[in-house]
């Protein structure tokens, strides 16, 4: 019986190591097409419909590398701070695997496109840099299924629909030193490539995969301990488990006077545990050399500077700038800057309501909300950042109350209409004329004299049930804070 | 109609002048290919469906009183390397003997909309690799020159289907020497022209930083007016050149007087002299129109077949893994295990010199011999770039022979692979520069058998090299096709 704690060192002991780890993430960019042909990338395609002669390595076909996948691959490189090589090579990486039909992966090696970057995390408070050594680009393979079929017991599937996706691999320095700054570290680099339009990086698509270097070492030790690579890591919760998992298993290694050995290791997510795969001696040797069929790529300074112009702003320094220049609580921040479509919607709302701090109330609460019902994201919502924001702007000059506003909200919603409509045909105007409201106070005052008995005798509260009286009679459009001062100048 | 006699430029005439239709002559060309065909084993299989259908469209469009396009007609043939949609392709291989692509090289679409009509695919050694087109899959191919001799390879059925003059003209492919030196063995034009000039878009790779697909023809003319029609920019090819496509016939005439045309030293120290005799006669033919020849020295020569055996068999490994039993190559029965189905299927499939250059290749890229080797061989090959551009800053051409020896006898050098591949020397820098090379016959032996010139000009100065060709083809006696005779 396997148990997630058998052989595994305890908290205490791992305290007395310094785990060290890297990343290598696996991002499907977010193109139509595929990377060296014209088939399309859609997902779901009945199997081995979405290929050509090129994805299918047919004898005689050539790649052709689309320049949509080098524009976001670049877009994702600049925004993790690396500098881009302005010239640099596909290799073939060769290995047999039926799900590989050219029999080499086209990939980048010794020169990479992009090389020298960092992703801040925040730490205990603290602002902590992890080092990006390489972002490349390279083709995915196709999907071997191994089960589900009735003759599953002796064939293999092969789906190459996804053969040719276009992929970025993402490198990290060893710079990370805890399971949980690996998972801070993947939650901001999913939130920036999500944030420029580079990937959707859905984890359960594979659009965003993930494998990790780790190695454990005595705290102030120089030298860093024999990493092992564990694979498999496609959930962040995985990622996690598995690291954790891994650091135990190696800490009880070296503590049991062991060596930890090089290798590639296999995540379960079944058992939560890692186990071997193949040994160092078994490593592959995918005898790397340049792509002949493929001329160097060459990103020119023109068309790297159009790039980084059509950069937006990134999450990390709009977080800082919401905070400091709209005075937002921190976890609305984090929820206004989730993704570009968010942010741009909510300043949009803000700059034409003028009220930064009601339009994230409103766009977090009551909007997000009947989005999240209608099922829609807010790229698609059918109440526009304008319209909102002009919603909000006619609470702010008094001429409807917020009370009117929720109930107006969803119609917008069902019929895209702009606010002003939908009050001008249902007749919702907020009556904030004091002449016409002094005639209903009067009203209301005569026929209340036991209320006006109790106010006089100090009984202030029961200002509210006059107040309430007047909106009942106005069907809600009298100006609220225009009828209590008028309450009170007659009362008094 | 005579098909051996038949030229581009005569069958435009008879077209013209409806002596026949291209249907007529399409069909007796096959009929005649047909026939002809067990002397030399040129063709592993004919395409007389879409050979007649490309035969219609020409009629049609001559019916209509267009113009239906520079190759109105013409049989050709094709080397099975090069994919037709519909039509088997086996490179000579086991592991493709029943393989039909799904869809048409770009050279082959083009060779279409020109007029031509591809009569078949040729034989060829396995992926392209061998020097006697003994290393086929489907049996060797016999010279019509001499039916005991190889035609050269690795476009030996190429070379022989257009001497023995089944076809008019033919497409092969050179990565070392593939249409030179079969051209040269079998005495006809053949051409490699400039890395990049004609897409490789549907050429089954063999080393693609060197793989060419070149024309075979009886007359200078008909390569020059085929390379035109199949040349050019293909956005499916990142590796095609851009360079406009000149009218490379018209830039035939106009005579060679005022060239200044190289002859490396290198190229005759070691030559057999009957050869060398015949390739001074041809010199002497270009001194004689005008020419003023210089001696010059292309000092990396040595390097070249050490050079070329690196970094072709290096991507060769690459470009082979994908035949591997999974999809359309043939899969070996019997086999328990993914690992045992791809060494049986593989195993069983490749012929002896495809595994040994695998198997050279793979031992090349191994992780710390990369640097040893194959980084090595590209530094090399680019020091054989610059001993050309040094030479053609003196001279406008360089000529030396072909092939160290004339056509050899099937078997005779079969058994030793290296004496093979030393052979290619003078073809294979050349291929390595990616610079426009071509043999034109240049007279014969005691024996009867042709000797090519090798010619070779500047990156995409093809211009020059068929003019050049066309002095030395002026000046020996031209080649009488058909003269095979029947296999034993």
């Amino acid at each position: 019986m396997s148990s997630i704690f058998a052989g595994l060192a305890q908290p205490d002991v791992i305290a007395r190591y310094e785990p060290v780890i890297g990343l290598e993430v696996h991002v499907q960019l977010a193109t139509a097409t595929k990377i060296f042909c014209s088939c399309p990338t859609s997902f779901g395609a009945p199997p081995n419909t979405n290929v050509c002669p090129v994805c299918l390595g047919l004898p005689g076909a050539l790649p052709v590398l689309s320049r949509h996948s080098v524009e976001l691959a670049v877009k994702a490189a600049l925004a993790l701070n690396c500098a881009i090589r302005p010239k640099s090579r596909f290799a073939r990486k060769n290995y047999f695997y039926p799900d590989l039909p050219k029999g080499y992966q086209i990939s980048q090696y010794d020169e990479p496109l992009a090389e020298h970057g960092w992703v801040e995390i925040a730490v205990e408070g603290a602002v902590k840099r992890i080092g990006i050594t390489r972002v490349h680009m390279e083709d995915d393979a196709g999907k071997s299924i191994h089960d589900g079929f009735r003759d599953s017991d002796r064939y293999s599937y092969v789906d190459l629909n996804r053969c040719g996706t276009p992929l970025i691999e993402i490198v990290t320095e060893p710079d990370i030193r805890s399971s949980e700054e690996a998972y801070a570290f993947l939650t901001e680099l999913k939130q920036v490539l999500q944030f420029i339009d580079v990937s959707t990086c859905d984890m359960e698509k594979g659009h965003l995969r993930c494998d990790a270097n780790v190695s454990v070492r005595r705290w102030n030790a120089e030298r860093f301990g024999t990493k092992a690579e564990v694979k498999n890591l496609n959930s962040f919760r995985f990622l996690k488990q598995a690291l954790d998992y891994e650091i135990a298993r190696q800490v009880a290694v070296v503590e049991g006077g062991g060596a930890v050995e090089q290798e590639t290791r296999l995540f379960n997510p079944d058992t939560g545990e890692t186990a071997g795969m193949r040994s160092k001696e078994h490593a592959h040797d995918y005898r790397y050399f340049p792509e002949p069929d493929l001329v160097p790529l060459r990103i020119s300074e023109r068309w790297l500077g159009e790039i980084r112009a059509a950069l937006p702003e990134l999450p990390a320094r709009k977080r800082e700038r919401f905070l400091r220049d709209y005075g937002l609580r921190e976890y609305d921040v984090q929820v206004l800057t989730a993704t570009h479509a968010v942010a741009e919607y909510f300043e949009k709302v803000a700059a034409v309501s003028g009220d930064p701090r009601a339009s994230a109330n409103w766009v977090i609460g009551d909007l997000m909300g009947l989005l999240k019902a209608a099922g829609k994201e807010i790229a698609d919502s059918p109440v526009s950042a304008e319209n909102l924001g002009e919603l909000l702007a006619l609470i702010a000059r008094g001429e409807i109350s917020g009370k009117l506003a929720k109930e107006i909200l969803p119609k917008m919603f069902a019929s895209g209409e702009p606010a002003a409509g939908i009050i001008e045909r249902e007749g919702l105007r907020q009556i904030s004329d004091s002449g016409a409201l002094e005639k209903i106070v009067d009203q209301v005052l005569a026929a209340s004299p036991k209320q006006v008995e109790q106010f006089r005798s100090g009984k202030t509260a029961v200002l509210g049930y006059l107040v309430g009286q007047v909106m009942k009679a106005t069907r809600g459009q009298a100006n609220p804070a225009a009828v209590n001062e008028l309450f009170k100048q007659k009362l008094s | 109609m005579n098909i051996p006699s038949l030229t581009i430029g005569r069958v435009r005439e008879g077209l013209g002048k409806k002596e026949f239709s291209a249907r007529e002559l399409a069909e007796e060309a096959l009929r005649h290919a047909a026939e002809e065909n067990p002397k030399t084993n040129a063709y592993l299989h004919f395409s007389p469906e879409r050979a007649l259908a490309a035969a219609a469209r020409v009629d049609e469009k001559l019916a209509r009183g267009e113009d239906p396009g520079p190759l109105a007609g013409v049989p050709v043939a094709v080397k099975d390397v090069i994919v037709t949609r519909g039509v088997k392709t086996t490179c000579g291989s086991r592991l493709l003997a029943e393989y039909v692509p799904p869809y048409d090289a770009t050279a082959v679409i083009r060779l279409e909309q020109a007029g031509g009509i591809i009569i078949g695919k040729t034989n060829c050694d396995e992926f392209a690799m061998g020097s006697s087109n003994e290393n086929s899959a489907f049996g060797p191919v016999r010279n019509p020159v001499d039916p005991e001799r190889v035609p050269g390879g690795s476009s030996g059925g190429s070379a022989a289907a257009v001497a023995q003059g089944t076809a008019v003209v033919a497409l092969g492919s050179d990565t070392g020497g593939s249409v030179r030196q079969p051209a040269s063995f079998c005495g006809v034009v053949g051409v490699t022209p400039t890395y990049g000039r004609v897409s490789r878009y549907g050429l089954v790779a063999f080393a693609s930083s060197l793989d060419h697909i070149g024309p075979f023809s009886r007359t200078v003319r008909d390569s020059a007016v085929l390379l035109r029609a199949i040349a050019g920019r293909d956005p499916l090819d990142s590796t095609s050149a851009a360079a406009p496509v000149p009218d490379y016939a018209g830039l035939m005439d106009g005579g060679v007087k005022g060239l200044r045309v190289g002859v490396p030293r290198e190229y005759l120290k070691d030559l057999a002299s009957e050869t060398a005799g015949l390739i001074e006669r041809g010199i002497e033919a270009l001194r004689g129109q005008g020419c003023e020849i210089k001696e010059i020295s292309l000092p990396s020569t040595d390097y070249s077949v050490a050079c070329y055996y690196i970094i072709a068999t290096a991507e060769a490994s690459s470009n082979l893994a994908r035949y591997d039993g999974v999809r359309y190559t043939g899969r070996s029965a019997n086999s328990e295990t993914l690992s045992e189905m791809y060494r049986n299927s593989r195993g069983e499939g490749f012929g002896l010199e495809c595994k040994r250059r695998i198997m050279l290749g793979t031992y090349v890229l191994s992780h710390g011999y990369y640097d040893a080797y194959y980084l090595k061989a590209q530094k090399v090959r680019a020091l054989i770039a610059r001993d050309f551009a040094a030479a053609f800053e003196q001279v406008d051409a360089i000529v030396g022979p072909v092939s160290p020896f004339p056509a050899f006898k099937l078997g005779e050098k079969i058994d030793d692979p290296l004496e093979m591949y030393l052979s290619d020397i003078y073809t294979l820098t050349g291929s390595l520069a990616g610079i426009p090379c071509m043999s034109v016959p240049c007279g014969r032996t005691a024996q009867g058998l042709p000797v090519g010139m090798q010619i070779m000009t500047n990156h995409f100065d093809e211009g020059r090299m068929f003019r050049l060709a066309a002095a030395v083809e002026g000046g020996v006696p031209p080649v009488t096709p058909g003269a095979a005779q029947p296999l034993p």
